[in-house]
């Protein structure tokens, strides 16, 4: 639904005041044919009176429904029919009032062809205002809706590349390597590599694409070997899979922030070795993967519901698979579950 | 020779603080600690001369482990990626070193350290902390120290909040802790829809409350749920009411 043109206040005056003129002209052109004041007025009050209403159909209807193509023909018939029907009740009605001079019912009869023009005259000047109005609004409304979505698409583009980046991840990363260099230059030029193998996957992923579990698991399998690496001893992990599921699917980047949000969670919540495991089965044609990691149940500050982190997660489920039960969150003791479901019926 | 205290989370990040500092015979390092806990504990210990200190670690933050000693020593902090509080903390920390970081950054940090040891009595600690709370990052937890266990409370468990002389008691479900901050502190870092100065003295937790009384001319009384009762000045009513929409 759009807004009526009477939502702009010039507009509003202006009508008001063109029928105005148009209901002072008619009286004053009857009275000028020696029709006497009083059946002037009573004439162009209860014509355009009528005449008024039909104009306010026609702008409430363009509210709704904007003509376009073989929609104006239908439109201008419209116009038609409203002005005839405008006429004729205001021909009736005055019939009734003030019909007993046989010199005004002459005239009415008379004057039934030009009464009707003019009142299709002005109805399709103001449908014609309106749509005119409208299509205006339209083109507004489009280039507004336009920018805006350019704006979130780069937003959302930006944000995305800073994500990509992790530059926590990676300057710590970067200053293990540093720390190795000098110990083990070995176990160095092997972290470059896992990095460098790391980060080309992520910005290789496109988020719209549908990789194996296999694929996924195998760059996984990097960042947890750098995240070992960087957290020596308190950080375990253990990946359990099934042959069965590795050839299932699921769109690629979306495991990834589950296992870093449960390392983070589990490595900053906590004091001690932290495991990780994670796990994979199909159940009912269902790939369903469990995260888990320690947490503390009476400090942990997003202990209600999905955490921060899972926000976006969820989100992206919802707009793939349009269900909002793919993702859950559980806690027992001390572990909490992130459960993760993809449905198998999507592909590609 | 000088004492110092190595306390970062990541075993490897400590190895290269360690080797850069064989540069510097006359700093020995008595201690490397994998978090906050340790790292107190450490330094009520050893009375460090300076201390390298990350700021992400497990379960207590390196501002947080800083807030609940007496006689904070030198820092130098050791970060990968922190900008807000690198901003914050840039007027009064001995130095921040951004990781990775070189031999020669480094040796310039304990060069401004040791010019710091030997002008003015002491690196302005105190005056970090005292940046650190203007800090506009709103914390979802406050850390105590109630004897020698650290206590972490979310501030979704706190009742309300009395000035105490030069400390604040933080009421909550288990009684009271004490912390050495000024209400102004307390009434910028905690949640502003939650959290309001109710009075000169007090800050209450408003969803904690179950009703306002009226109290006296021209004061109220907010009944919290669990039974206590917080003063409301006139003041403290109008904030309320805004907070609460009514």
């Amino acid at each position: 639904m759009a807004a009526s043109p009477f939502s702009v206040k010039r507009f509003r005056i202006l009508f008001i005041f063109c029928w105005l003129v148009i209901f002072t002209q008619h009286t004053l052109l009857l009275y000028f044919y020696n029709f006497p004041l009083q059946t002037a007025v009573v004439d162009s009050l209860v014509t355009n009176a009528f005449l008024l209403l039909k104009c306010l159909l026609i702008i409430t209807t363009l509210r709704f429904y904007l003509p376009g193509g073989k929609g104006y023909f239908n439109f201008f018939i419209l116009c038609l029919v409203l002005s005839l029907g405008a006429v004729l009740i205001s021909k009736g009605v005055l019939q009734m009032i003030q019909g007993d001079g046989a010199d005004y019912s002459y005239f009415l009869n008379r004057s039934f062809g030009i009464r009707a023009s003019m009142a299709f005259l002005f109805l399709s000047c103001v449908a014609l205002i309106c749509i005119i109005w409208r299509r205006h609004q339209d083109e507004e409304d489009m280039a507004g809706r336009k920018s805006d979505a350019q704006k979130m698409a780069k937003d959302a583009e930006l944000f995305k590349l800073r994500q990509q980046l992790q530059p926590h991840f990676l300057f710590n990363s970067l200053n293990s390597i540093n720390a190795l260099i000098g110990s083990q230059p070995k176990e160095a030029r092997k972290m470059v590599q896992q990095l460098s193998e790391f980060l080309r996957g992520t910005i290789k992923k496109d988020e719209t694409q549908w990789i194996s579990l296999g694929e996924e698991l195998q760059h996984l399998q990097l960042y947890l070997d750098i995240e070992t690496i960087r957290f020596g001893n308190r950080l375990h992990t253990i990946v359990e899979k099934e042959e069965a599921v590795l050839e299932m699917k699921l769109p690629a980047l979306l495991l990834q922030p589950i296992v870093e949000n449960a390392i983070k969670f589990g490595l900053y919540d906590t004091i001690g070795p932290t495991n990780i495991h994670i796990k994979a089965t199909a159940v009912n044609n269902e790939l369903l993967i469990t995260v888990q990691n320690p947490f503390d149940p009476e400090t942990s500050s997003s202990r209600t519901g999905v955490g921060f982190g899972l926000k976006s997660i969820e989100r992206r489920l919802y707009l793939l698979f349009a269900r909002t039960n793919l993702l859950h969150t559980e806690t027992a003791g001390s572990l909490f579950t992130t459960v993760l479901k993809i449905p198998q019926t999507i592909n590609e | 020779m000088s004492k110092v205290i190595l306390i970062d989370d990541e075993p490897l990040a400590r190895s290269v603080v360690a080797e850069y500092l064989e540069a510097h015979p006359g700093l020995n390092i008595v201690q490397q600690c994998g978090d906050g806990f340790e790292g107190i504990k450490a330094i009520q210990q050893h009375q460090p001369d300076l201390v390298f200190l990350d700021i992400q670690m497990p379960k207590i933050n390196g501002f947080e482990m800083l807030e609940l000693l007496d006689q904070p020593p030198a820092i130098i902090f050791t970060t990968a990626f922190d900008e807000y509080a690198i901003k914050a903390f840039e007027a009064h920390a001995t130095d921040y070193l951004l990781k990775p970081f070189s031999q020669e950054r480094f040796d310039k940090a304990i060069e401004k350290w040791k010019e710091q040891r030997t002008n003015i009595a002491k690196p302005d600690t105190n005056a970090l902390l005292e940046t650190a709370s203007q800090s506009p990052v709103q914390s979802d937890r406050i850390v105590v120290k109630n004897g020698n266990k650290i206590k972490i409370i979310p501030v979704a468990d706190i009742f309300y909040l009395e000035a105490a002389d030069e400390y604040v008691k933080i009421h909550t479900a288990e009684g009271y802790f004490l912390k050495k901050k000024t209400m102004g502190f307390f009434e910028t870092s905690l949640p502003v829809q939650q959290f309001v100065r109710s009075h000169r003295s007090y800050i209450v937790n408003v969803q904690q409350i179950t009703r306002i009384e009226p109290y006296e001319k021209d004061n109220y009384v907010a009944v919290l749920k669990t039974g206590p009762q917080v003063p409301v000045s006139r003041t403290g009513y109008v904030k309320m009411r805004e907070v609460l929409g009514l």
